[in-house]
């Protein structure tokens, strides 16, 4: 039986065992390593991990040293949900044919990838194994950039930010494209479980990602990653960014049972304006130029349109 | 879950592929994960079937791309088991990334490679294209020249592959069509036979150990890559020969079929000979044992181990000969071919005074006739002859059109 565990507050949960450690690269502020404490510590479990190419790879593996106590791989940009699925054949395999060395142990595997490397590059390698249904977890650190290689656009990067390869110019706002529905595409797979989750809400991350260590098949995972350097806002405000962003639902929290039932798991008491999450951010500043506020209200329409549809949804049960 | 042995006749007529396939079988592979492409596809097929009828445990993933196949292969092996794999051409051409990665990892897999020509123009015949692509890649490279050797190179593959001082991928190349899909009597191995070669596979950094937590697949920027490649060259230059002379020693005692690095033909009073790999040796062969009967001492050196390349037996199995013809089956694209210039190399600082010319072949698919070797041959006994080469370095054979020659 998987074993989780019981964490009953922030104190509790920062003060617990850490299979990830403080001593990396990341940047003061990256909200990567908060998202990947709370999935390490959402389990007792033996875990196998991976990482694609990214920031928290060439973070917290610099030869000779590493930032991980659980068994961690790194093989591409591209292919790190397959680098885990290899490894979850070989327990398959081994299990079966009684050579697993701990064979009373129960591994989680776990693949954690930007949204460059879940969006873009490793789209299919992802689409390959929620497909094959191997019992992964797939977990995006979505910061909306390119961040590790200096801040280009990938298919998750907003309408209006700016990237350096969709930049705000003299005759331009930036990325023009909306960012790809990726919790919709994967659910369509048919999947078991697929989630949105933030690390300021931690609770409700812990607990799916719970679920989803429950689940017999692959589980998808996107979470939000405000990052300091991209998204231009002081390493003190990353929890106060995630809060916008969760409070004005420009990243709504919900899941999606086996590809079809979705749950709205945190409704905002107070809903923030868009515009309050936009102006907080460097990377929209131009937006807030004469010329460029009509983007503004129709942010502020995509994203109630997008909270219509979502309780629309939960509402009708499929 | 069900699985059983398979009765095998002493002789049995398979195929390369079919061959291939049952030498996976009978090792145990505990990971195949594969896509399928022509000329490989009948191998992924084969170890399908073996799953479906049950004389397979370990598990099948049928991936969705050439690339994610080695990317769970990488995977599969950093786990701790025994992999395998196999593909050809564009398939190939789509893994080079990770072929880089899994031998930089020092990870032990198969990967059953049926040579085939790379686009542009598409083709699914049989040259060396792909087998020249992978070349730098790191890993061990073996060549089969017919059904038999491909099912034997595999079980030496894993052997020497998973040794703990290796710890390096291995390639077992095989002729697209010429001997993927070209059936012969194979001699077998027992299932029992075989499993005892190969042995149990002995896991090392594996990260199903769960009291040692191991990290695969670092960062090392310049203050410690290049101690990185050059300690994995060092040991493909030092430890991988040792091994593979041992496993061939091993299996001929076990099977009666003798292997070398370098296969000698008739080559200790030869004047001449060709060098080349794949299907081509056997016909190779042929047409010397011909020429002796016309007065003409040739000879054949077949290159069984590819990677690392044999440089010092290169030398000694030539030191004699007096015209060399270096057979190279991919286009080398601006240069002189591959087997042209490691053998120039091999001999540079020797004290042979042969004339090596290069030959470039087979492109696509295109046969090999024993008349274009017979033709090859008598240019060669003429550079004898005349104590010179009397040809340009360069020649393409069997190509239409004016005669293309270069160099």
């Amino acid at each position: 039986m998987s074993e989780m565990k019981k964490i009953k507050n922030l104190k509790e949960f920062s003060t617990s065992a850490d299979r990830f450690e403080g001593a990396n690269l990341l940047c003061p502020g990256c909200a990567h390593s908060i998202i990947v404490r709370e999935v390490l510590n959402a389990t007792n479990d033996d875990m196998i991990l991976s990482a694609s190419t990214g920031c928290l790879e060439v973070c917290t593996a610099v030869y000779p040293y590493t930032s991980w106590d659980a068994s961690w791989i790194h093989i591409g940009f591209e292919n790190g949900s397959t680098a885990v699925a290899g490894a979850e054949s070989m327990y398959k395999a081994l299990k079966r044919k009684n050579r697993l060395k701990q064979p009373e142990r129960n591994p989680k595997f776990v693949s954690f990838a930007g949204d460059g490397a879940s969006y873009d590059i490793g789209f299919q390698w992802i689409s390959g194994c929620m497909e094959r249904g191997h019992n992964i977890m797939h977990v995006v650190l979505d910061n909306e950039v390119y961040a590790n290689t200096g801040g280009q656009r990938s298919s998750s990067t907003p309408i209006g930010s700016s990237a350096t390869t969709s930049p705000a110019g003299r005759v331009s706002y930036g990325e023009k494209k909306n960012k790809k529905d990726i919790v919709s595409i994967m659910a369509a797979h048919g999947i078991p479980y697929a989630a949105q989750v933030a690390p300021n809400k931690w609770k409700d991350m812990v607990k799916k990602i719970q679920h989803g260590f429950s689940v017999d098949g692959p589980v998808f995972i996107n979470a939000v990653s405000p990052c300091t350097t991209e998204w231009k806002f002081d390493p003190k405000d990353t929890m106060n960014i995630t809060d916008l962003a969760t409070d004005s639902l420009v990243f709504p929290l919900y899941e999606i049972i086996d590809g079809h039932e979705l749950n709205i798991t945190y409704r905002p008491k107070n809903i923030v304006p868009v515009e309050e999450y936009l102006a907080a951010q460097g990377r929209f500043k131009h937006l807030f130029k004469d010329e460029y506020k009509y983007l503004i209200k129709e942010w502020q329409d995509r994203v109630d349109e997008k909270w219509a549809y979502l309780q629309r949804r939960e509402e009708s049960r499929v | 879950m069900a699985f059983d042995k398979m009765e095998l006749e002493d002789i049995e007529v398979w195929d390369g592929n079919f061959a291939a396939a049952q030498a996976l079988r009978q090792s145990q592979v505990d990971v195949v994960a594969a896509y399928p492409i022509t000329p490989s596809t009948p191998i992924v097929e084969g170890y399908a079937q073996f799953t479906a009828d049950g004389y397979v445990e370990g598990e099948f993933v049928m991936v969705e791309s050439e690339h994610a196949a080695m990317s769970a292969c990488i995977g599969a092996a950093a786990a701790g088991g025994r992999v395998a794999t196999a593909t050809s051409s564009q398939g190939f051409a789509l893994m080079v990334e990770t072929l880089y990665q899994a031998s930089g990892m020092r990870l032990p897999i198969v990967l059953n490679l049926v040579n085939r020509a790379l686009a542009a123009p598409l083709n699914v015949n049989g040259d060396h294209s792909d087998m020249y692509l992978g070349r730098d890649s790191g890993w061990i490279q073996l060549d089969a020249y017919c059904p038999q050797d491909a099912y034997d190179l595999n079980f030496i593959a894993f052997k020497v592959s998973e040794d703990h001082d290796v710890r390096l991928p291995c390639m077992v190349n095989q002729d697209g069509f010429m001997t993927s899909h070209t059936a012969q009597g194979v001699h077998t191995l027992t299932d029992d036979e075989a499993y005892g070669f190969v042995g149990e596979f002995k896991p090392m950094n594996d990260m199903l150990d769960f009291e040692h937590p191991v990290t695969h697949g670092v960062q090392a920027e310049e203050d410690w890559h290049f101690e990185h490649k050059a300690r994995q060259h060092n040991d493909l230059m030092t430890k991988v020969f040792p091994k593979i002379e041992a496993a061939f020693s091993e299996f001929e005692k076990l099977s009666g079929r003798k292997y070398n690095m370098v296969e000698k033909y008739d080559m200790d009073d030869a004047d001449v000979c060709v060098v080349c790999m794949g299907s081509s040796v056997e016909t190779a062969r042929e047409v010397a044992t011909e020429m002796r009967a016309q007065g003409i001492k040739a000879g054949v050196v077949g290159i069984r181990v590819i990677r690392p390349f044999p440089f010092f037996e290169i030398a000694e199995a030539l030191k004699c000969v007096k015209a060399i013809a270096a057979l190279d089956r991919s286009s080398p694209n601006g240069a002189p071919g591959m087997l042209f210039n490691e053998i120039a190399g091999s001999l540079f600082n020797t004290d042979t005074k042969a004339m090596l010319s290069g030959y470039v072949y087979g492109l696509g698919g295109r046969d090999l006739t024993k008349a274009h070797l017979v033709a090859l041959f008598k240019e060669l006994q003429a550079n004898v002859d005349a104590g010179k080469i009397t040809t340009p370095l360069q020649q393409f054979i069997g190509v239409r059109g004016p005669k293309l020659a270069y160099l």
